[in-house]
C-alpha cells in the first residue's frame, strides 16, 4: 500500500543541468508530458465493471497519472469491482503499448463521492441512477434531503433500503411515476 | 508478532469474524432489502479484514499475507472479541450484536484516524464512513423491534441480554493495547467507553427499552480464549484453503 496524493512531488523533477545538451531534459519532459496525456486518453475509456456508463476517470477511481505509474483509489473498502478495475486497466495499457506502466493502489485520502466529475454525475442520471450531492457530507448521509427521481425529475421520492445492489447505491422509488430507481450514497 | 503487528492482527480479525457471520444471513434475511443490508455490511467488513491482516503480515514480516492469516491459523490463535463470533441467532439477535459492535468500531476507527501510522489511518479513514452506516443501520432496528410489538420487542431484549455481556471486552486495555497506544499507533479504548455508553442509551431510550443490567464480563478472545462458536465458523470460512491448501481460481 501506498500513501500519496496527487501533489506528490516524486516525479516532477527529473531534470538534469549538463551544458553539453542542454536541450534533452526539455524534450525529455516534452515526452514524458505527451505519454501522460495518452495514458489519461486511455483510462477516461475504461469503463466502471459496474456501472459501465461511467469510466473510472468519471467516478474519480483515477487519483495520479505519472509517465511510469497510475494510482488509482478503491471506492469503498470491500468493493468487489477493485481488482476488475486494475485488470481492465492493465489490459487497456498493454493493450496500447505501455506495458511498463506500473498500477498503485492508495487509499489515503480516503474517496469521496465529491470526486465524481459534472460530467459523471449527468451520466449517472442518464444512466437511470441519481448522482449523490455534492459536498453534502453528513445530512445526505441522513438522507434528509429527497434525491431528485432519474426519470421524471420529481422529488417526491422515498427511501426504500439504505443498501443496494452494490455497496455504492440504496434502493429508492419515485412516488410520482411509481418507478425504483439506484441512488448514488453520498460518501 | 510483536505488539503494532499483533494491533493490527486484532483489528483485521474482528471485521473478518464479524464480516463471516454477517455473511451466513446470504439469502436468508427476513426481507430482501434487509438481505442486501447485511451482505453489505458483511461486505465491508470482510474488505477492513483484507487491509488490516495485510498490514499485519507486513509488519510482521515472515511472508504471511492477508490470505494467510485468514485461512492458515486455528481457532486459538484468533484475536477477535467474543461479540462477534456469537452466533447469529435470530434477526433481534444479530441486530443487537451490530449495535453494539457498530458504535464502538465507529469511534474506533474515528480516534485511529489520528494514529502516528499513516497506515493505520487510511484504513481507518476509509473504513469510518462505511461503518456510520452500519451504526445507522442496527440504530434504526433497535428502534423499530423494540418499540415495534410485543414480539419483536421480546425478541430485542433478548437479543441484547445475549450480547450484553461481551460488550466490556471492546474496551478493555491488554499490555499489547497499552503499547500500540503509548506508541501513537493504537487507541486508547477505555476513553471510547463514555462516548459509547451515550450512544447506546439514547438508541435504547428511543426504543423504549431498558439498558440490560451490568453483567459480569467475559473476556479472553484477545488471548485466543474463545467460545465454542468460533471453531464452528472457522471449519466453514477455512474449509477449502485446509482441504486444498493455496488453491487459486
Amino acid at each position: 500500500m501506498v500513501i500519496e496524493d496527487r501533489t506528490s512531488p516524486r516525479h516532477t523533477g527529473g531534470q538534469t543541468h549538463s551544458s553539453v545538451t542542454p536541450w534533452v531534459p526539455d524534450r525529455a519532459a516534452r515526452v514524458r508530458n505527451d505519454e501522460v496525456s495518452a495514458i489519461e486518453e486511455i483510462l477516461s475509456h475504461v469503463p466502471d465493471p459496474e456501472i459501465p456508463a461511467v469510466s473510472i476517470v468519471d467516478l474519480g477511481i483515477v487519483r495520479a497519472v505519472h509517465a511510469d505509474r497510475v494510482v488509482i483509489t478503491p471506492t469503498y473498502t470491500g468493493c468487489p469491482a477493485t481488482l476488475a478495475i486494475e485488470q481492465m486497466i492493465r489490459a487497456a495499457l498493454d493493450a496500447h503499448g505501455f506495458s511498463g506502466v506500473a498500477i498503485e493502489t492508495t487509499l489515503a485520502p480516503p474517496w469521496s463521492t465529491d470526486w465524481i466529475s459534472d460530467e459523471g454525475r449527468e451520466k449517472l442520471r442518464a444512466y437511470g441512477i441519481a448522482p449523490p450531492p455534492k459536498g453534502a457530507g453528513a445530512a445526505a448521509l441522513k438522507n434528509a434531503q429527497a434525491a431528485e427521481c432519474p426519470r421524471c425529475g420529481a422529488s417526491n421520492t422515498e427511501e426504500i433500503s439504505r443498501f443496494g445492489s452494490t455497496p455504492c447505491k440504496a434502493l429508492w422509488r419515485c412516488k410520482a411515476c411509481a418507478e425504483p430507481f439506484d441512488r448514488f450514497k453520498c460518501h | 508478532m510483536d505488539a503494532i503487528a499483533t494491533y493490527a492482527l486484532r483489528l483485521g480479525d474482528d471485521s473478518l469474524i464479524l464480516g463471516q457471520r454477517l455473511g451466513e444471513w446470504c439469502g436468508h434475511a427476513p426481507a430482501l432489502e434487509v438481505d442486501l443490508s447485511l451482505a453489505n455490511v458483511a461486505l465491508d467488513q470482510v474488505g477492513q479484514a483484507t487491509h488490516f491482516l495485510a498490514l499485519a503480515g507486513e509488519i510482521e514480516g515472515k511472508g504471511r499475507d492477508g490470505d494467510k492469516l485468514a485461512f492458515h491459523r486455528d481457532v486459538m490463535d484468533f484475536t477477535n472479541c467474543l461479540l462477534v463470533e456469537q452466533p447469529n441467532g435470530d434477526f433481534a439477535q444479530t441486530i443487537a450484536r451490530q449495535f453494539l459492535f457498530s458504535h464502538y468500531q465507529e469511534l474506533l476507527f474515528a480516534a485511529l484516524m489520528a494514529s502516528k501510522d499513516a497506515r493505520f489511518a487510511a484504513i481507518a479513514a476509509k473504513a469510518v464512513k462505511e461503518v456510520t452506516y452500519h451504526a445507522t443501520l442496527a440504530s434504526d432496528w433497535v428502534v423499530r423491534l423494540g418499540d415495534g410489538t410485543e414480539e419483536s420487542r421480546a425478541r430485542m431484549v433478548e437479543g441484547l441480554e445475549w450480547m450484553w455481556r461481551f460488550a466490556d471486552e471492546l474496551f478493555a486495555m491488554d499490555d499489547v493495547d497499552a503499547a500500540a497506544f503509548a506508541a501513537g499507533v493504537g487507541v486508547d479504548k477505555a476513553a471510547l467507553r463514555e462516548p459509547w455508553d451515550q450512544r447506546i442509551d439514547a438508541v435504547l431510550a428511543d426504543a423504549t427499552l431498558e439498558r440490560p443490567a451490568a453483567r459480569r464480563p467475559v473476556l479472553g478472545g484477545r488471548s485466543g480464549r474463545h467460545s465454542e462458536h468460533l471453531g464452528h465458523l472457522l471449519s466453514d470460512m477455512q474449509f477449502l484453503q485446509r482441504a486444498y491448501p493455496g488453491a487459486t481460481w
